[in-house]
């Protein structure tokens, strides 16, 4: 929101930014913590193209100098045609003016067309390699961090990053050389009028730097405050309902206003520093202008220049003091890409999952005999969840674990489908250790249902071919049959073809699960994996996922973490599990006459019932 | 461009300091018009003449007026600055104020992330066009139009040569312009759709492995992200070749103010001043056309966000105060009845929600709703309050059609406990008397007792004063809820509505928590929506909906005789259970 609007650019100015997508960067001043190194990969990204960008460098070195003899000509025409009035070769002059213009502006535009491809299929593949390292990475590094955060770290670091390379690699090589080249040409034509203009410089880089100073903190502040606004808006709408059912709404809108308030000075105060170096460097231009023209008017009384030097540097000095502004200006944006490809490139960085069975199949076909033998497990070292556990299932078999939350039956789930590795003992499905079989082959033999059903934002029908992507429509709908979708997906709008909105908000749990459970039905595992629902879904929808499941399960051995009591009554073993280690075994039958743990947890919830 | 007109009245109350600020920039302006005059002065009358003193007179102007026109900058951006954070505040506070007032039907199409993006960002982007308008806006076309006046001024004949010129590049710019806005949406459409991809991959990580679906997952992200690449190459080959275009237009001009100039200088017919004149405002000129271009996308973005925040701003609250409210009789008693009542959300499909549903709870009674997800029992349970209006028939509390109350009025009787547990940010205290802040220590307590939540919360590191995180992060989903319910008993409401409120508190608690209860509400009429069947068995009237339906209503007694829907949602849940109980 503080973008500084660059006035009058002769290069690629920051559009986009002026757009209003160059949010965060702007009002978060963020540093890299080794820039350079930062940069040093960037740069690797771009080295590919190193032929062609040779080229832009060349093209870019010839229109700076023929930007450089623009003014010089204009001064030459005045001194040699102008006032001398002596118009002879005064047309070839002009020609030679337009060829160079033309010349200038032509390359301008051809090193932009070519760096624009340059940088962006640098960019293109940054984003793959981010993409691609992160399908290697373990579940592990994204349990460990939160969705919501690394989603929105990502697309800003993207964005940020895209900023700075599609606008500024020309512009700062083009900036720079054309401030050395403009200092150089002044010098070369006039020492005093030079020392003039250069005098300005250190006024530019003073003044940056106090405003750069009060801008920073009031941005900190605004925010700060944004931060308060934000928080307070988000709590009041999302429980709105709350507000109103309690008569809050007064309270709740003056508690607004006062941060509302806060927001406005903070917002004044900030961009008032932020947006003071517009104007006055607009005046510092005029600045230049007078004292060339005043003192160079003083020189030419004396003899010492001429009417056309004058003009010349006044050209000069307006072309000197735009690199300097933009000079400014990147710095930013450039800090903050820096920033982000630091992020980025420390995503890259971090290890992928390791596949030393990478190339082994499991024999087909897969019977589903699951051994655990000794299993332990911890997320953390020191704090084992799971302890020298061992379970089995036999082909065709239905397994229920049961046990209190945390009791580490998800985790078991996890090693099984190896999305982590055992600290010992070993699990075998069909008599080999799972991890000489390649993850690949091992999750294909496995269906898992998820309780937190995940769907993408696509239509129904291209939801349930995930499960197998080769699958027709007809079969997609045979899949959807079987799960009992086939019926609520025909009602919806579209039917098979109804877009899902993102997180698939438009379903509704029950509905959502059973789109999983197609999916499932179509990838046609060895192996079923179910985490049942809790209390999401009401008793008839579940009494129909159940009977899905049912049909799903038949022949096929299954895990299922199971929370209702007809998956335990109907499994052929039950393992009661706690703290990591498993406490009971054997039918509903046998456990509910063992009066054990089991009867416990489970009969509890029905003693209230006695009225 | 209608929506951004509509929303120019929130300016309006900053015409003073908008109008103060225009005429600064102009004043700014036109000082920028005069040094070239002034330089050209200093040439020809200065240098030309070998008069010194008008060399130095001049520069002294020029100073003086710089000066001036420092102080004009900085003023005009200081208003500009005023203007467009006052305008974001009220911007920002109408939107507050509007969804405010919404009723649950409006929000049930918006969400708090739709909501969110209206109040900040779209707020933000029709800040910055007021704000970047007040700085620039009239900047670039008073010194194209002081430009050229000047350069008629200065040379008749010059002028009328490079008109020409001139009009081409203003054809020129407004070609690009027109063209600019969609292509950079596009592009934000794209990036869009990139995140939506990199989002899935992230939320869905597990399910992507388990499926095996890195090389699909990673096709779909690789023609995305070739999509993204081209249309952002094509945008920065747009922009490479809209400046270095406008450059060579005005430089043209350059050379023809030089060389058809220089002929006429031999004939005397201009001053080499006024030529170098006639190419410092042709220099000044091709600045602002850049500032043209980037004005255009800023009054773009924020033409979309117009739209978005008019789209709030229109929108009507679904249930009204009837113009002249009566009022309720006092007492505490309430006798609420449904009198064949349809309901349907309004827009979101052609079924009713609520189909004829007649039921009466007398004063004291509590009543339980039961039936699938879905059925109606949220709905049937909201338009108590009137947070919704009935599609026909009406709802009366001791015979009056609650539409011809105030909303205030019908909600000080009521104490609702949400489906959604909602708390807010501060303390458990705060919390719990959130609708009766003047409540004492004595009753906050009874309630959190009543609630079962007094035990928990005095375990929690500091009791009562115990901050609650955003969202209630710190507290596990039956806390949060007994919270909530002590926050409704607190209002000794003479009707409490709990929509499914005791879902995530164990089953002994829950009990524990309906006796409490009984003895709280005692005179109130209570309406209790459950999943659960052992939620309801004691409700002194069980209403069972189906699809919208009232499909059976009496006590647990009565329907397990009269009811095969009761009866197989009891078998489902408690079959095993209950036949457990029996044996044991």
């Amino acid at each position: 929101m503080n973008a500084p609007m660059p006035s009058s650019e002769r290069r690629v100015p920051d559009l986009r930014r002026a757009l209003g997508h160059g949010h965060v960067h702007s009002t978060t001043i963020e540093q890299a913590a080794d820039p350079r190194r930062a940069l040093r990969r960037l740069t690797m990204y771009l080295s590919p193209y190193w032929v062609s960008l040779v080229l832009v460098l060349v093209l870019v070195l010839i229109y700076i100098l023929l930007g450089l003899l623009e003014p010089y000509l204009i001064g030459r025409a005045i001194d040699r045609f102008i006032s001398t009035r002596q118009i002879a070769g005064l047309s070839g002059l002009a020609i030679l003016m337009l060829a160079v213009y033309f010349l200038d502006n032509g390359f301008q535009a051809i090193s932009s067309w070519l760096m624009a491809r340059i940088s962006q299929d640098a960019l293109r593949r940054l984003r793959r390699d981010l993409f691609e390292h992160m399908q290697k990475l373990s579940i592990g590094f994204f349990d460990g961090r939160s969705a919501g955060d690394l989603m929105s770290r990502l697309t800003n670091d993207i964005d940020a990053i895209n900023q700075a390379v599609s606008q500024n690699v020309v512009s700062l090589v083009a900036s720079v050389l054309s401030l050395v080249g403009i200092l150089i040409a002044m010098f070369v034509l006039n020492v005093w009028l030079a020392l003039a203009a250069v005098l300005v410089v250190p006024i530019i880089a003073w003044f940056t730097q106090f405003v750069a100073r009060y801008t920073r903190k009031g941005f900190r502040e605004l925010q700060k405050e944004l931060g308060g606004i934000n928080g307070v808006m988000e709590e009041s709408i999302s429980g709105q309902r709350v507000v109103k059912a309690f008569r809050r709404t007064e309270s709740t809108i003056e508690r607004f206003r006062a941060s509302n308030q806060r927001v406005y000075k903070a917002g004044v105060y900030a961009n008032t520093y932020a947006l003071m170096l517009m104007p006055l460097t607009n005046v510092l231009g005029n600045l230049f202008v007078i004292v060339l023209a005043g003192l160079g008017g003083y020189l030419a009384l004396k003899d010492l220049v001429t009417v056309g030097m004058i003009a010349a540097f006044i050209a000069y000095a307006q072309n000197f003091i735009q690199p300097l502004r933009q000079l400014a200006n990147m710095y930013n944006s450039i800090q903050a890409a820096l920033a982000g490809a630091e992020r980025v490139f420390e995503i890259i960085d971090t290890t992928a999952e390791v596949d030393a069975a990478a190339d082994t199949a499991l024999p087909t076909p897969v019977h589903g005999e699951v051994r655990f033998e000794n299993v332990s497990f911890g997320y953390l070292s020191g704090k084992p969840v799971i302890k020298s556990m061992s379970l089995e299932a036999h082909a065709g078999q239905t397994v229920a674990l049961v046990g209190p939350t945390g009791a580490g039956k998800t985790t078991l789930i996890n090693l099984l489908s190896r999305f982590y590795e055992v600290n010992s003992g070993r699990i075998t499905i069909d008599g080999r250790d799972i991890r000489d079989i390649s993850k690949a082959d091992l999750r294909q033999r496995l269906g898992i249902v998820l309780q937190d059903t995940f769907l993408f934002a696509d239509t129904v029908m291209e939801n349930i071919r995930y499960g197998r992507l080769d699958a027709t429509d007809e079969e997609c709908i045979e899949a959807a049959r079987l799960a009992d979708a086939d019926h609520f997906i025909r009602q919806l709008p579209s039917g098979y073809q109804t877009q899902l909105s993102e997180r698939a908000s438009n379903l509704s749990q029950g509905q959502r699960q059973m789109l999983s459970i197609a999916r499932a039905v179509l990838a046609d595992p060895s192996i079923l994996i179910l985490d049942e629902a809790t209390s999401s879904v009401d008793t008839r929808t579940e009494a129909r996922i159940q009977k899905a499941l049912l049909r799903l399960m038949h022949g096929r051995t299954s895990f299922v973490i199971a929370h209702r009591l007809s998956t335990i009554r109907d499994a052929d073993n039950v393992y009661v599990i706690n703290e990591g280690e498993i406490v009971e075994q054997g039918t509903h039958q046998q456990l509910l006459e063992a009066k054990g743990f089991f009867h416990h947890l489970y009969v509890s919830q029905f003693k209230s019932l006695a009225i | 461009m209608k929506h951004l007109r509509k929303l120019l009245t929130f300016v309006a109350p900053y015409w003073r300091r908008s109008l103060a600020s225009l005429v600064l920039l102009i004043a700014v302006v036109l000082i920028d018009l005069a040094i070239p005059r002034l330089v050209q002065r200093i040439i020809d009358e200065g240098i030309s003449a070998g008069n010194l003193q008008v060399v130095i007179n001049t520069t002294l102007i020029m100073l003086g007026i710089s000066l001036v026109q420092t102080a004009f900058a900085v003023w005009n951006n200081i208003l500009s600055i005023q203007v467009g954070e006052g305008v974001a505040r009220d911007v920002r506070e109408a939107l507050f104020l509007k969804i405010q007032s919404f009723s649950f039907g409006n929000l049930d199409h918006l969400n708090t992330g739709q909501l969110m993006v209206r109040l900040s960002s779209d707020t933000t982007a029709f800040q910055r066009s007021v704000q970047v308008s007040l700085r620039i806006g009239t900047r670039a076309p008073v010194l194209m139009i002081g430009s050229l006046i000047l350069m008629f001024v200065t040379d008749r004949h010059l002028a009328l040569m490079i008109l020409p010129v001139l009009l081409a590049t203003t054809l020129v710019i407004a070609f690009f312009v027109a063209r600019m806005g969609p292509l950079f949406l596009t592009v934000q459409r794209t990036l869009d759709k990139l995140n939506t991809v990199l989002q899935e991959n992230i939320a869905g990580v597990r399910l992507v492995k388990s499926f095996v679906r890195a090389d699909h997952e990673g096709q779909r992200f690789a023609t995305i992200n070739e999509e993204y690449t081209q249309r952002n190459i094509r945008v920065m080959r747009f922009v490479a070749t809209l400046f270095p275009s406008m450059n060579v237009l005005v430089n043209i001009a350059i050379v023809i103010v030089i060389w058809a100039g220089g002929i006429q200088s031999a004939a005397g017919g201009v001053t080499v001043g006024q030529i170098v004149a006639f190419i410092n405002y042709l220099h000044t000129t091709l600045g602002p056309l850049g500032i043209m271009v980037m004005l255009a996308n800023v009054v773009a973005a924020a033409t979309a966000s117009a739209e978005r925040i008019n789209e709030v701003l229109d929108t009507v609250p679904e249930v009204q105060d009837p113009v002249d409210p009566q009022r309720l009789p006092p007492g505490r008693d309430q006798r609420v009845a449904f009198v064949r009542v349809d309901f349907r959300y309004d827009g979101v499909n052609d079924g009713l929600v609520l189909d004829d549903v007649d039921l009466i709870a007398e004063p004291g009674q509590t009543v339980a709703i039961l039936g699938a997800t879905g059925a109606g029992k949220s709905s049937l349970v909201e338009l108590v309050p009137r947070f919704y209006d009935v599609a026909d028939g009406k709802l009366t509390w001791n015979g009056m059609d609650v539409r011809r109350v105030r909303q205030a009025d019908l909600l000080k009787q009521v104490g609702i406990v949400p489906q959604d547990t909602v708390l807010f940010s501060g303390s458990v205290r705060d919390n719990i008397r959130y609708g009766k802040p003047q409540a004492s220590e004595q009753e906050l307590v009874a309630a959190a007792r009543a609630a079962q939540a007094h035990d928990f919360i005095m375990e929690l590191p500091e009791g009562y004063d115990t901050h609650v995180e955003e969202r209630g992060v710190n507290l596990s989903g039956g806390q949060k809820q007994r919270i909530a319910i002590a926050r409704a008993l607190l209002l000794r409401p003479s009707i409490l509505i709990l929509d499914d409120a005791t879902s995530s508190v164990d089953v002994e608690t829950e009990t524990r928590i309906q006796e409490a209860m009984r003895e709280w509400t005692r005179d109130s009429t209570a309406f209790v929506v459950a999943q659960r069947i052992s939620t309801v068995l004691r409700a002194d009237k069980i209403v069972v909906v189906d699809e919208g339906r009232v499909v059976a209503q009496g006590t647990h007694a009565e329907l397990m005789e009269s009811s095969p829907v009761y009866q197989e949602i009891y078998d489902s849940q408690l079959g095993d259970g209950a036949k457990l109980q029996e044996k044991a």
